[in-house]
């Protein structure tokens, strides 16, 4: 095996070559991949932000429906009492009015029988005066008879 | 080839292929240029250049295309090795260690193209001699490892100060508290230092060399089976299938010595650039 010239060039053109790798290859595939790296880490981060974040949604929601309904069940509640309150007060109210309107008729119909009565009453006392008057064949003096007529009327 | 005995014709055969084309450029042996290492070289490095360079700048941190992912792939993978084994800071490591890679790997994958391929194409364009493996010539593989010398020189002056550079070169590997001792095992270990730094560049170079020089050789002897063969010869129709048989064997296990020599060359150069860098 002859050394000669041809191992100077070899290596020269060796270095040359990785010179040039150096130079204009190695660094943007490099930085191309670590940037994609980087996406990489980046993008597992922020999935892995979400994901905890949507867990304390959840959470959140959860607490939020349990106060929800709480609260409805509250308001249903409440309006069911009221609905009682208002049902007994008109029902109350409803009992004072009749009572009311029956004592009101009960007195009317008391003050018409007097009345009639009493009506009657003076009726009768004429018609007494004037049958007597018939069966006397004579005028009756009213007047003179009052007292007894007034005896007789109240006594009927 | 008629007229010359087989045993004649089998010798010149192989004396043809493993004869350079070489262009003598002064006086004495070693000004002189092989030619077809050369030529194949800067093709070969011109391919690599013209390939890795545009997809690196093209490369988008985004989805990669199929093809800037296995240019990735191997970038990630001598990336990975250079981390793990190199703990200085260089820019040129990566860089050097890609580049020997691939680049020794395309200079032994030469060796599979079919042997008589390109010498006689080239023979076709009035070129009569042509070896097309780089890697099978020793000025490169020679010419790599010194550069790499050269390199782990200059990384262990960079990596510390030039009074431990040079006082490391007398008191490692033998290393004591007494200055009497210490002052006696200078020479020792200034000689292993020398024959441990002289030992490299060659053992890497013929490491590498011998590997496809030998592979080179296999195949050429595998071509002779045949030589001289045609149709009419009864020979052709045993020794052709033992040829066929024995050059699928041959290719199978050779593409992994490429690959394998590939990176043993590039990991030893990482090796001793990262011992180089370490403080002992």
């Amino acid at each position: 095996m002859n050394i000669n010239l041809t191992l100077i060039i070899e290596g020269l053109a060796f270095f040359a070559t990785a010179w040039l790798v150096m130079k204009y290859g190695w660094p943007p595939m490099m930085a191309a991949i670590e940037e994609r790296q980087k996406k990489i880490a980046e993008g597992l981060t922020a999935a892995e932000q979400a994901r905890l974040e949507l867990k304390e949604a959840d959470a959140r929601v959860e607490v939020e429906i349990h106060q929800a309904r709480q609260q409805a069940a509250e308001i249903i509640e409440h309006a069911h009492r009221h609905a009682g309150q208002i049902r007994d007060k008109a029902l109350e109210d409803a009992q004072a009015e009749r009572n009311r309107q029956k004592a009101a008729a009960t007195a009317e119909i008391v003050s018409a029988t007097e009345r009639a009565r009493s009506e009657l009453r003076a009726q009768l006392a004429t018609l007494i005066v004037d049958g007597a008057s018939h069966i006397l064949q004579r005028e009756v003096d009213a007047n003179a008879h009052r007292k007894l007529l007034d005896e007789l009327v109240a006594e009927l | 080839m008629a007229g010359i005995a087989p045993q004649e014709s089998m010798t010149e055969y192989i004396n043809h292929h493993l004869h350079h084309l070489q262009w003598k450029v002064g006086s004495g042996a070693f000004w002189t240029i092989n030619i077809d290492t050369v030529i194949v070289t800067l093709v070969l490095l011109g391919l690599f250049l013209a390939v890795f360079i545009p997809v690196a700048r093209r490369a988008t941190s985004g989805v990669p295309g199929k093809f800037q992912a296995l240019v990735e792939s191997i970038l990630m993978f001598v990336d990975d090795l250079v981390r793990e084994t190199f703990h200085g800071s260089s820019k040129f490591i990566g860089p050097l260690s890609l580049t020997i890679f691939v680049l020794t790997f395309l200079m032994n994958f030469m060796d599979i193209l079919p042997v008589d391929l390109l010498p006689s194409a080239a023979a076709s364009l009035g070129v009569h001699h042509l070896r097309v493996v780089p890697t099978a010539d020793l000025n490169t593989t020679l010419g790599m490892s010194l550069g790499v010398f050269l390199l782990v020189q200059y990384f262990g002056l960079r990596h510390k100060s030039l009074g431990l550079f040079f006082k490391e070169m007398v008191t490692v590997p033998f290393q004591t508290d007494q200055p009497v001792l210490k002052v006696l095992l200078a020479l020792p270990n200034l000689l292993l230092r020398v024959i441990e730094e002289a030992v490299r560049p060659v053992s890497l170079s013929l490491r590498l060399f011998g590997n496809m020089y030998a592979g080179e050789l296999i195949y050429i002897l595998i071509a002779v089976l045949t030589l001289g063969m045609g149709w009419s010869h009864g020979m052709t129709y045993i020794m052709g299938p033992a040829q066929f048989l024995a050059d699928f064997v041959w290719t199978l296990f050779h593409l992994l010595i490429i690959t394998l020599q590939a990176f043993i060359f590039m990991m030893l150069t990482i090796v001793y650039l990262s011992m180089a860098a370490e403080q002992h």
